[in-house]
């Protein structure tokens, strides 16, 4: 099971200033509060949650677009934060992402050859017939036809767009892609297709993935590692087949229980949550999941759990469900 | 396995036979603007206009400046006392008005094209950078923007000429500053927008540096209302030039600009109705014109009402 | 007597490249009191032909149908005025996004009462009364105070309360949800979801749900009708349509679902669903159809039997096999 690691997170955090008028201190938006994980080469890390929950600071963090206010990130046994500037410009090339929303993810203007040729062009020295055929080399491995080369996004319908997504992401040969819930804006059998060429893709050049979704049948479908989040913190992560057979924090199995499963015979225990997520910039004392928790007692109002282990999950609770 | 998974992407037996290239999108744009008939005349009256400007000395009947001693107020040809040789009359020096508004054409489009260019390269960079970069750069840019904006436009004109001094030339650098505040805006409003797409993230994350992602990546997508004003400032440009120079601030006599032929003609318009009449249909026509492409533009250009 | 008979109801857009059919003669009984499921990709039509029954469509589109009946009202030939009277009180429609489908401008107490002057002629106190009741029944907590607030003040799924209590507030008969918890969040889907199934049982409402999620219609729906294209390709009980699918779409679309499938790679559809222009002559499927001849090529199919729960094919399956198919097929 051991492999590669690429990417080591460790207890990072990214904090916000949001401004509230020129009277008042700005407030503090903890949007990650505290997150540790690995990736690993070949394999894949589902990050579940829903809105609100740091899952796209994660992926920003992640791409380096912006850096964690504490913590450690390290990518390829390098530390990003101390990293000078010429290893970081490495760095960046070996991490790449895929949008979930394929009509904004590309520019408009730019023609499909042209979008993937870019990474090319502004990382390497190639000639302008290598990056060409290094274009039509990915359209052909993605399942497009080589004629779109010279097409506007405008033309392609979403699961077309996302494949050339996908592409983009592969032309620097990362070794980290970042899946931002790359299907979730899909038809259900467009998502297969990209699915499937995700899955494929991960085989054929032993990429670490980090897949991040609020769709746990498809987190369990493509999933090796689990790490499920509520309000900036992981509450629960572990193999993917623990996690789904037996959620220990009561979070988790209100959030199994929600998603529809499309199978009209089973029957199954049904947690439904009280309330809505409360406000990331004051959230509750104590576990933030407290409020909305069946399960809650004084304890969980006065001290955020720590995470610990249970049958090789790491779980943030007081009182998780044993089996 | 891998290669029957990839097969089954390949879209084979549809055919997608969609023309792509610059022709295909000049078609689709002509057929977007052609939908608007006002947009098509103020098209071709353009076209017109720029025709007779480029070929005033072939045109016009005489020279702009030369004076017919024998013919002073001479009325236009259907009028009793009217001249064949003077089409539309002469002035009160007797200087042919058609030649005279033929070469004012040239003046009037000089005009609009370098106050609309000084404006548009200065406002679009000004723009970019403010919607970029935020912060205090963009505080700087837009309070003195707001600045400018506070003044009434054609008096901060006219003082910047009195200081200048009074000139063609300073009159556009005048007007050109005038304008220069909605360029930004509208710049950097379409540049914030497009900097919270996704496309422009994923291209940072390829490693697109800061310059490249302002002019390739982001101003293309911000063409289309700026062309749009760039038209239609256009035709203010030329109101504004001709406001100026009636008022003698813009263009000297004896030089064939409408609106210092206008300020001329003044003291006559009782009793020559020509003089003064003819300039101001010109410039009435042509900004007119203008505007009217200007909106046919907007409808063409603006992505909210495309639909692919 | 149903409660809402279509039948062959079609709805043509006029668009730049000329007429689309949207809609493709769509028929859809709906009794009192059920729960029923329009489910489809994007582009099969499933919206429209309920904004059609609304008359909500733009005057680009134009509607036809055989019938097209509401508690015993023909829609086709009732005055604009009489449907209007319809809409809002017997008929009540909520859609996806609850951010965008509330006025920003005016605040959630007068949104409600709104539909209550319009539909019931109350009073000021009535209304309000009337008002507090509806928004305690969706589940919002402190009523009285919610009244004065303002749309963007609430979350997502408050506002999705907010126009379900709107829908409701004139008692209707149908209700027609479209995609009503896409835009949320899991944990607040399935609030909604329930929150939907419970007023339905109580005020013995019909429900017609249309989603693209299979998901949500196994757990809530008792009828299903499938579309693509614009064509209904499947008609039938939501236990028989998971268990017996009868069209190769429903069929090969379960088939693609990552829940129901154990390997790695998913047996998806291949091709995208066809568009304006590139409509294939026969059925519409055919292209992307792994049971498709020549005659699916050329010859559009007719509706099967009911026991072939009403499939658009010239080989309805059953047990997962297509029926008097002229070639050897292995399993």
């Amino acid at each position: 099971m051991k492999g590669d690691v690429v990417l080591e997170a460790e207890n990072i955090t990214r904090y916000y200033k949001v401004e509230r008028g020129s009277f008042q201190k700005p407030a503090i938006l903890k949007a990650l509060d505290g997150a540790s994980f690995q990736l690993i080469k070949g394999k894949t890390l589902a990050v579940v949650g829903e809105s609100g929950c740091g899952k796209s600071t994660l992926a920003r963090l992640v791409t380096m677009i912006e850096k964690p206010t504490s913590g450690e990130l390290k990518i390829a046994g390098v530390n990003i934060i101390t990293a000078d500037k010429k290893v970081l410009g490495d760095l960046h090339k070996k991490v790449q992402i895929v949008f979930q929303d394929p009509y904004g993810s590309l520019n408009p203007r730019q023609k499909i050859g042209h979008a993937l040729e870019e990474p090319l062009l502004v990382n390497t020295t190639m000639g302008k017939k290598e990056r060409r055929d290094a274009a039509l080399n990915i359209i052909n491995l993605v399942g497009l036809r080589p004629e779109y080369y010279d097409r506007y996004p405008h033309m392609f319908s979403g699961g077309q767009r996302q494949r050339i997504a996908v592409a983009r992401a592969l032309m620097l040969n990362p070794e980290i892609v970042v899946l931002d819930e790359p299907v979730s804006a899909l038809d259900v059998s467009i998502q297969a297709q990209i699915l499937n060429l995700i899955a494929t893709l991960q085989e054929q050049f032993d990429l670490a993935y980090m897949f991040i979704s609020h769709d746990l049948s498809v987190v369990k479908h493509i999933a090796d590692e689990v790490m499920v989040m509520y309000l900036g913190k992981p509450i629960e992560s572990g193999s993917r087949d623990t996690l789904f057979r037996k959620p220990h924090h009561p979070y988790t199995r209100a959030l199994l229980s929600a998603t529809p499963v499309a199978d009209p015979f089973r029957t199954k225990e049904r947690i439904v949550l009280r309330g809505e997520l409360p406000s990331p910039i004051a959230p509750p004392a104590g576990c933030t999941f407290h409020p909305r928790c069946p399960s809650m007692t004084e304890i969980c109002r006065d001290k955020p759990p720590e995470p610990y282990d249970i049958d090789g999950c790491m779980v943030a609770c007081y009182h998780p469900k044993t089996y | 396995m891998t290669e029957t998974t990839m097969q089954e992407g390949i879209e084979e037996g549809i055919i997608d036979s969609r023309p792509t290239g610059f022709m295909a999108d000049l078609r689709e744009f002509w057929s977007y603007f052609s939908e608007n008939r006002g947009a098509v005349i103020g098209l071709f009256f353009f076209i017109a206009v720029v025709l007779i400007a480029v070929l005033a000395n072939i045109i016009a009947p005489h020279l702009p400046n030369e004076q017919f001693r024998d013919a002073l107020l001479q009325p236009p040809f259907w009028q009793t006392g009217g001249d064949a040789r003077f089409l539309l009359g002469t002035d009160a020096i007797g200087r042919d008005m058609l030649s005279r508004l033929i070469y004012g054409s040239r003046y009037s489009l000089f005009i609009g094209c370098i106050v609309v260019s000084i404006s548009l390269v200065v406002g679009v960079i000004l723009g970019l950078m403010a919607g970029f970069f935020r912060g205090r750069v963009d505080t700087f840019i837009m309070r003195i923007m707001d600045v400018v904006l506070a003044f009434p436009s054609l008096l901060l004109a006219l003082v910047l000429v009195a200081i200048l001094g009074p000139s063609l030339i300073n009159a556009m650098v005048a007007i050109a500053i005038v304008q220069q505040p909605h360029y930004v805006r509208l710049t950097r409003a379409a540049v914030m927008t497009e900097m919270t797409k996704d496309y422009v993230t994923a291209a940072r994350v390829i490693g697109v540096k800061s310059l490249r992602l302002m002019f390739i990546t982001i101003l293309p997508n911000c063409m289309a209302p700026l062309i749009v004003q760039a038209a239609l400032s256009f035709s203010t440009a030329i109101l504004d030039a001709a406001a100026l120079g009636f008022l003698g601030m813009g263009a000297q006599p004896p030089t064939p600009e409408w609106g210092t032929m206008l300020a001329e003609a003044r003291e006559f318009i009782l009793r020559a109705w020509w003089v003064v009449t003819f300039p101001g249909v010109a410039i009435l026509t042509t900004v007119l014109a203008i505007n009217l492409m200007g909106d046919g533009l907007r409808d063409a250009l603006d992505p909210k009402l495309k639909r692919s | 007597m149903p409660l809402l008979e279509i039948e062959n109801l079609s709805v043509t857009f006029l668009t730049g490249g000329g007429q689309f059919t949207a809609v493709d003669r769509v028929s859809l009984n709906i009794e009192p009191g059920e729960v029923v499921s329009i489910v489809g990709e994007s582009g099969s039509g499933k919206s429209v032909s309920m904004l059609a029954l609304m008359g909500l469509l733009p005057w680009t589109a134009t509607i036809t149908a055989d019938t097209l009946r509401f508690d015993g009202q023909d829609l086709t030939t009732i005055s604009k005025k009489q449907l209007r009277q319809i809409i809002g009180s017997k008929m009540a429609m909520i859609f996806q996004e609850p951010m965008t489908s509330l006025n920003p401008c005016f605040t959630i107490g007068f949104q409600l009462s709104e539909t209550l002057k319009i539909h019931m002629g109350m009073n000021r106190a009535e209304r309000k009364k009337r008002a507090i009741e509806l928004l305690d029944l969706v589940g919002i907590p402190e009523p009285e105070k919610r009244l004065s607030a303002f749309p963007h003040q609430l979350s997502g799924g408050m506002n999705q309360r907010v126009m379900i209590a709107i829908a409701i507030s004139c008692n209707p008969r149908l209700l027609i949800a479209d995609e009503p918890t896409t835009a949320l969040d899991v944990t607040i889907q399935a609030q909604i979801l329930d929150l939907l199934l419970t007023l339905q049982k109580e005020k013995g409402m019909s429900l017609v749900l249309i989603t693209h999620d299979m998901g949500v219609v196994a757990e809530t729906a008792e009828r299903v009708a499938v579309q693509y294209a614009g064509q209904q390709v499947e008609k039938q009980l939501v236990k028989g349509l998971f268990s017996d699918p009868h069209h190769p779409y429903t069929q090969a679309l379960l088939n693609s679902l990552p829940e129901r499938s154990t390997a790695k790679i998913l047996p998806s559809i291949a091709g995208v669903v066809p568009g304006q222009f590139d409509k294939p002559a026969g059925c519409l499927f055919s292209p992307r159809c792994k049971y498709a001849t020549d005659l699916c090529r050329t010859t559009p199919p007719v509706v099967a039997s009911l026991e072939f729960g009403r499939a658009l094919c010239h080989y309805p399956l059953l047990a997962g096999l297509p029926t008097n198919y002229p070639e050897e097929v292995s399993a």
